[in-house]
């Protein structure tokens, strides 16, 4: 049921973008003018392409987000049962947050956290 | 307390039962309705969070804001809304055009993914899976691809430099998002949303009051990490208007941008909501175990306590933004990964240690 319900809500966010694009469409004006298919660079001439090679920075906290969102992913089920399984729980998930925060300080350490 | 899910279930029976519809056309009509209710209430909320943040902003700053349109300006809104339908929809010769044109797709089936599994009242939600908050985390990761790929479809270096910063900042604070949802987790023992506000109900079982400390740190956490997720407030990097003219929607016009426009508050709205149904108990109204007073309170309906709770924090996040300056972006990453992150492991062994020892209220 749930999952029907779910499709419907994805259906309706696509509707809801086709549906005003139309309208726009529709009801929108038009013009021809060459200068404006350029980009808007504030009224500089645009000079090459802007798909240029980035700064490293953004890679590796990238990379840092996908070790720790995966961690996160490890919790999810892990906190469910928490209530269930007392004490043990910490014990249980004890050797993996620590292995979690000697990556995290090893990172911290190496300068991985600092943006250059 | 009124249960919304007499007025669903009587619904059912009446297409079901009493006209006699075979089952797929009962489902049929069912999931229209959603999507016509999901549309409508998805609209009016844009509308009133656009309007409320231009009137609030307006007396932060000692102005009155939008007066013109309507009595206080209240019609401004739709005539914006308006505007913005009838201009022309054009694209950047150069662009990606494929990236360019499924980049307002992805961001709005972020935010109204998000926003159908809001729980209104008892019993009225859309979406209540029983893995909840985690499909909710996983869905408003779409969003970063969103405006990642508007950014760099758009082949504009403002654009470009825009959608970078977005998606590193976004992609970021999602991690403590997700953390503070796992001390939720904990503490209810359930990831289905309504399983969460049930466990609420009742004389000071709010969450933040349940899990007192651990709870409170992460509720404050969540409202930090939640403002930087929907890139507003003083996290606004990916569109600092003054550096990067508008950043990632520069070169979208009329109804492109419009979209952004609208899943930027809706995702505020879908914060808060968010906060209010993990941390202040959704629907649940205030006990505190004195009969007589609980019992005015649950006369209160539940979605009006929702919607008390969450218009509060949206104040709270649009007072943050109108009042701090702009974060530069290795203060932002050093806030996330050295500040907010490292608390919010302590906090998950807190909570742990509070639930494990039945410390809890």
């Amino acid at each position: 049921m749930y999952f029907t319900l779910f499709i419907t809500v994805l259906i309706t966010a696509v509707f809801l973008v086709l549906a005003s694009y139309v309208i726009a469409k529709l009801i929108g004006p038009r013009s021809y003018n060459p200068v404006k298919g350029e980009p808007f660079e504030c009224g500089i001439p645009t000079r090459g392409s802007s798909w240029l090679p980035v700064h490293i920075g953004y890679y590796l906290f990238a990379i840092l987000f996908l070790m720790f969102d995966i961690e996160t992913v490890f919790l999810y089920p892990w906190a469910v049962v928490v209530r269930q399984f007392g004490p043990m729980a910490l014990v249980s998930i004890g050797f993996f947050l620590v292995v979690l925060v000697f990556g995290l300080a090893y990172a911290w350490r190496k300068g991985a956290l600092e943006w250059k | 307390m009124f249960d919304f899910s007499i007025v669903t279930k009587w619904f059912d029976a009446l297409l079901s039962q009493t006209l006699g519809l075979p089952s797929f056309w009962t489902i049929l009509i069912e999931c229209v309705l959603i999507g016509l209710l999901v549309l409508t209430a998805y609209a009016l909320i844009c509308i009133v969070l656009i309007f409320m943040e231009r009137k609030v902003c307006a007396y932060f700053q000692c102005r009155v804001g939008p007066m013109r349109v309507g009595p206080w300006g209240i019609f401004q809104v739709f005539a914006d809304v308006l505007k913005m339908l009838i201009k022309e929809i054009f694209t950047v010769d150069k662009s990606d055009k494929l990236l360019y044109a499924i980049a307002p797709f992805l961001v709005m089936i972020a935010s109204v993914g998000t926003f159908s599994f809001l729980p209104w009242n008892k019993g009225m939600h859309i979406l209540d899976f029983n893995v909840g908050i985690f499909l909710v985390t996983a869905i408003s990761s779409i969003g970063v691809l969103g405006v990642f790929l508007a950014g760099w479809g758009s082949n504009n270096k403002y654009s470009v430099v825009s959608a970078m910063r977005a998606a590193v900042q976004m992609i970021s604070y999602e991690v403590s998002l997700g953390l503070c949802l796992i001390c939720a987790v904990i503490l209810t023992g359930t990831m289905q949303m309504s399983g969460i506000i049930e466990a609420q109900t009742g004389p000071w079982k709010w969450l933040v009051i349940q899990g007192h400390i651990p709870a409170i740190i992460a509720f404050v956490v969540f409202l930090i990490a939640g403002n930087a997720e929907a890139n507003r407030g003083p996290f606004d990097l990916g569109e600092a208007e003054s550096e990067l003219t508008a950043g990632y929607h520069t070169e979208y016009s009329g109804m492109g941008f419009g979209y952004y426009y609208l899943a930027e508050y809706l995702n505020l709205f879908v914060i808060s909501g968010l906060a209010s149904a993990v941390f202040l108990g959704g629907w649940a109204p205030l006990n505190v175990g004195i009969t007589g007073f609980d019992n005015l309170m649950n006369i209160i309906p539940g979605f009006v306590w929702f919607f008390g709770k969450t218009f509060m924090l949206v104040w709270i996040l649009m007072w943050v933004r109108w009042t701090f300056p702009r974060l530069r972006i290795d203060n932002l990453l050093k806030l996330e990964w050295k500040y907010l992150m490292p608390l919010m492991l302590i906090v998950l062994v807190l909570t742990t240690c509070c639930v494990a020892f039945g410390l809890t209220f």
